[in-house]
């Protein structure tokens, strides 16, 4: 299986070719991707750059360009995937039809991939996108489970993706407004999902709230550790109980999975985390670089060595083990 | 100017049979909608309580003379439920609302609806589902009114539709958060969603009322009302308007929604007569503006026109 892995600037680019992935993606520094953070993403020379560096390490690099463009500005998607195609770029990652129907008018050479905000969840709608444009490969929703992923494996002509370590949406990518019902800003629309200039900390007492817009996501008692307000993984209340309605504040991690996932037919793994910086970089895909190693001797230690670096220090193999629906 | 279109969308709720039948029978005979989708767009495992009735009010609500639309499952998971799908896209002589891609590519070459699920956000996504035969397209709820002028800017023989009244599908999820909140997994739900006629009321920790479970989806706690601005969306383009079912009285809400498609009652008396028939229901119209889609604005600003 590939190791698909996240660089947000060029050091972590860096950082992810030296510690073995096989394919490095990133994003231009605006609403053309769907990690558009203050302070992260390349520039047009930036992206050169890199591609340069990475091919002279045997790594390819993707282009994620994967919101859905603003009705009147299209222009602006159309020369990320102009500018990419330029740069030389090994596939670009793509979400919205008209985008995608753009890229293969334009550019018919290019290898395009869908990406997950597509949220292509079964045979028909992954052969839409590849008898209509051609993408040769489907990074998919988090919402299947391993036997659904190895039927749909069975019964599809292009390349299959998954997410393999990291933040985790509960829900279907691509089909979420809750960032933007809170905060008018969306995943969608403006590559963000609660995003920090929206939140605020406030101390009450010994506890700490934690909001996002105008809504408490959660309240720490002096004990607990304060984590970041995104607000599927909030506390709420709903029948007079309070908890996580959605999800713990949890991370995914596959290691123990990965022969399965290879046997189930996946071609690429993918680790989520642009905005993370180098170290983690580093540590991740180091430590997934020596278990696809492994596995590739007959070799499986099922142990993960990332658990410290999880959201809340736990982790879960998500929607792939059915019992997580 | 033509007769705008009111819709009756699809029932989001897992109601018992006998509501729900009473709820089109009622909407047959008693509105002046004149479109009403069937079909379960939620939870697959709810379809086999309703669909032995389907012929029947389908029927029904065509000799009343409604178009009928069928409204498809906005997560398409498995092979059993593309089967369904597969099976619906050769139904015969019915309207079929798309909200996955999945159908679409099944649908090529018959009239069909593009729905709110799918995302058409731009000119090119339009354009494109509008060249493949798409007779109506249903605009997702996140959109600002700038762009939903753009769409209508481009729209052709299109047919714009947008969701005027009810709480505002917001994330659709494989997992079932009422499964959840009742200790339970999806797969032995034992259908306690039922619970709650009009999703299960969330709140946050400060009890802020926030969202709505219904299921596999999450709403909006808020109303979206977007009554003040249905004159500027007729003057724009938008030719449909849909009201999402709650359980309150849904004739009285489409008679209302009629009379202002119709310049007869304003906003104000509109949201008068909603507050008097559910007590109390809070209104957004957020995304709308471009702002949080939770907040209530009413008159539009400079940068959302």
């Amino acid at each position: 299986m590939e190791l698909v892995c996240p660089a947000g600037t060029p050091a972590s680019l860096h950082a992810a070719v030296a510690a073995g992935a096989d394919v490095v993606y990133c994003g231009f520094r605006d609403a053309t991707n769907a990690r558009n953070f203050p302070g992260l993403n390349f520039s047009r020379a930036e992206l050169r750059d890199a591609v340069e560096h990475a091919h002279k390490h045997g790594v390819h690099v993707y282009l994620a360009c994967n919101t859905y463009p603003q009705a009147g500005a299209e222009e602006i998607w159309h020369k990320a995937v102009d500018d990419a195609v330029a740069i030389g770029i090994d596939a670009i990652i793509l979400a919205d039809i008209g985008l995608l129907r753009y890229a293969r008018d334009r550019h018919p050479d290019a290898r395009l991939h869908l990406s997950v905000q597509a949220s292509a969840s079964n045979e028909e709608a992954i052969r839409f996108y590849h008898q209509e444009f051609g993408v040769r490969r489907v990074v998919l929703p988090r919402v299947l489970s391993l036997d659904e992923i190895r039927t749909l494996n069975q019964r599809i002509q292009v390349e299959t993706e998954v997410f393999a370590f990291g933040g985790m949406c509960v829900m279907a990518e691509g089909r979420c407004s809750l960032s933007s019902y809170a905060t008018g800003e969306s995943p969608n629309m403006n590559g963000v999902c609660s995003p920090a200039a929206h939140v605020h900390y406030e101390e009450r007492g010994d506890a700490t709230v934690s909001r996002l817009g105008n809504f408490t996501i959660n309240i720490y008692d002096s004990d607990e550790k304060v984590g970041y307000p995104t607000l599927c993984k909030g506390r709420f209340r709903a029948m007079d109980k309070s908890g996580y309605l959605f999800e713990e504040p949890t991370s995914l991690d596959v290691t123990a999975i990965l022969p399965e996932l290879a046997d189930a037919g996946v071609s690429a793994l993918k680790i989520e985390g642009r905005q993370r910086g180098k170290a983690y970089i580093s540590q991740v895909v180091g430590a997934f670089r020596a278990s696809l190693d492994k596995i590739a001797k007959g070799q499986h230690d099922a142990r993960s060595k990332l658990s410290t670096l999880s959201e809340g220090q736990s982790d879960t193999t998500g929607a792939y083990r059915r019992n997580w629906q | 100017m033509t007769r705008s279109r009111l819709v009756m969308g699809p029932v989001l709720f897992h109601w018992d049979e006998s509501r729900k039948i009473d709820f089109y029978n009622r909407i047959a005979d008693e509105t002046d909608v004149d479109t009403v989708h069937v079909g379960e767009v939620v939870c697959a495992k709810r379809m086999p309580f309703f669909d032995k009735h389907l012929p029947d009010v389908i029927e029904r609500l065509q000799r009343a003379g409604k178009e009928v639309v069928l409204s498809t499952l906005a997560l398409v998971m498995n092979e059993r439920e593309v089967n369904q799908l597969r099976d619906i896209a050769q139904m015969p002589g019915l309207l079929i609302e798309a909200n996955d891609v999945s159908i679409v590519r099944l649908l090529a070459g018959q009239t069909h609806m593009i729905g709110p699920y799918i995302n058409t956000y731009n000119e090119g996504t339009f354009s494109y589902f509008a060249d493949k035969g798409a007779k109506r397209i249903a605009l997702p709820w996140e959109l600002p009114m700038s762009s939903i002028a753009k769409l209508c800017n481009v729209r052709k023989a299109v047919e714009i539709e947008v969701q005027v009244f009810g709480r505002i599908p917001l994330a659709i999820s494989a997992r079932c958060y009422s499964a959840r909140a009742h200790g339970l997994h999806k797969d032995g739900c034992r259908y306690v969603c039922s619970e709650h006629q009009d999703g299960m009321d969330v709140e946050t920790l400060d009890e802020t009322p926030f969202l709505a479970v219904n299921g596999l989806q999450t709403l909006s706690y808020h109303y979206t009302e977007l009554s003040d601005h249905i004159a500027q969306m007729q003057d724009t383009g938008v030719s449909a308007f849909r009201l999402s079912p709650h359980s309150l009285n849904m004739t009285k809400v489409s008679d209302l929604y009629r009379q202002v498609l119709a310049h007869e009652t304003s906003p104000e008396e509109l949201r008068h007569h909603l507050n008097e028939m559910h007590f109390p229901m809070s209104f957004a119209d957020g995304f709308l503006h471009g702002v949080p889609g939770a907040e209530f604005r009413q008159t539009l600003d400079q940068r959302a026109e």
